[in-house]
């Protein structure tokens, strides 16, 4: 059975979100911080607590999907 | 300040003119850095805000449409185009998009083959008058959905976040790094305590 949320969007079309994770987390990062070295570690910080909360989103979405 | 670290200092920055720094950060990412010597910097966010603005219209275009559909503004009730709010923020790369608006509104031809322009009013708006005669060569906003599908939605959201995205590089370029800021209040609180040793 094909998931309603899932057939609604093509797959690839997650990968639209990777370009915008990247520059949102190394603006962020950059205006905290003012050498590269703080910049990158923090960016790689905040890109990965992003993909999570995207990824807690998508799952409550697909939970809800499937109850409904 | 004399006790502040070599590591704390690197945080200290030399912002020069605040305000100018700032309205060359808005106009051009990155420049506002530049002008403050702040080159790494500068370079990380031009880049950043840039590619996301431009990749977006690249998104929002076609062999047919032509480029720069997803940026355009227009305050005409029913085709208000509040996502502009945010594209604006850019600054000069959404600059033609008021250029063709303004035109649009005084009945003259797009410039750059459409580049930017608004949409063509619809035929059931009997106000549009002289814009639709201006805008007579270009795609009604039904026909740039039905042609750029989900690309429309996905280039504006795009060219929006690089516009906000800007907003943070504007307040980085006027107010310094978050982080230098609260360090420098940290340090200026010991400093008041200590200046009183004998109570």
């Amino acid at each position: 059975m094909v998931n309603p949320l899932l057939a609604a969007v093509e797959a690839y079309d997650f990968w639209y979100a990777v370009p915008l994770v990247v520059a949102v987390s190394l603006v962020y990062a950059a205006t905290r911080h003012e050498e590269l070295g703080p910049i990158l570690s923090h960016a790689m910080r905040i890109g990965v607590w992003i993909v999570g909360f995207m990824l807690i989103v998508l799952v409550v979405l697909l939970l809800v999907s499937w109850f409904t | 300040m004399s006790n502040v670290s070599s590591t704390d200092q690197k945080d200290v920055v030399d912002l020069k003119n605040p305000v100018l720094a700032g309205f060359l950060a808005w106009l051009v990412p990155g420049l506002g850095h530049f002008y403050q010597g702040r080159l790494a910097k500068g370079v990380l966010l031009s880049v950043c805000i840039l590619s996301t603005f431009f990749y977006g219209l690249y998104l929002g275009s076609s062999p047919e449409l032509g480029w720069g559909r997803v940026v355009y503004a227009s305050w005409r009730p029913g085709q208000r185009r509040l996502p502009f709010l945010c594209q604006i923020g850019i600054g000069l790369p959404a600059m033609p998009a008021l250029i063709e608006a303004n035109r649009a509104a005084s009945g003259k031809k797009p410039l750059f083959g459409g580049f930017m322009a608004p949409p063509r009013p619809d035929f059931n708006d009997s106000t549009a008058g002289l814009r639709r005669q201006a805008l007579e060569d270009q795609p009604t906003l039904d026909e740039l959905h039905k042609q750029l599908h989900r690309y429309f939605d996905v280039g504006t959201a795009y060219t929006m976040i690089a516009g906000l995205l800007n907003v943070l590089a504007i307040y980085d370029a006027w107010g310094g790094p978050v982080i230098a800021e609260s360090r420098r209040k940290e340090e200026d609180e010991p400093e008041t305590g200590s200046g009183e040793p004998g109570k």
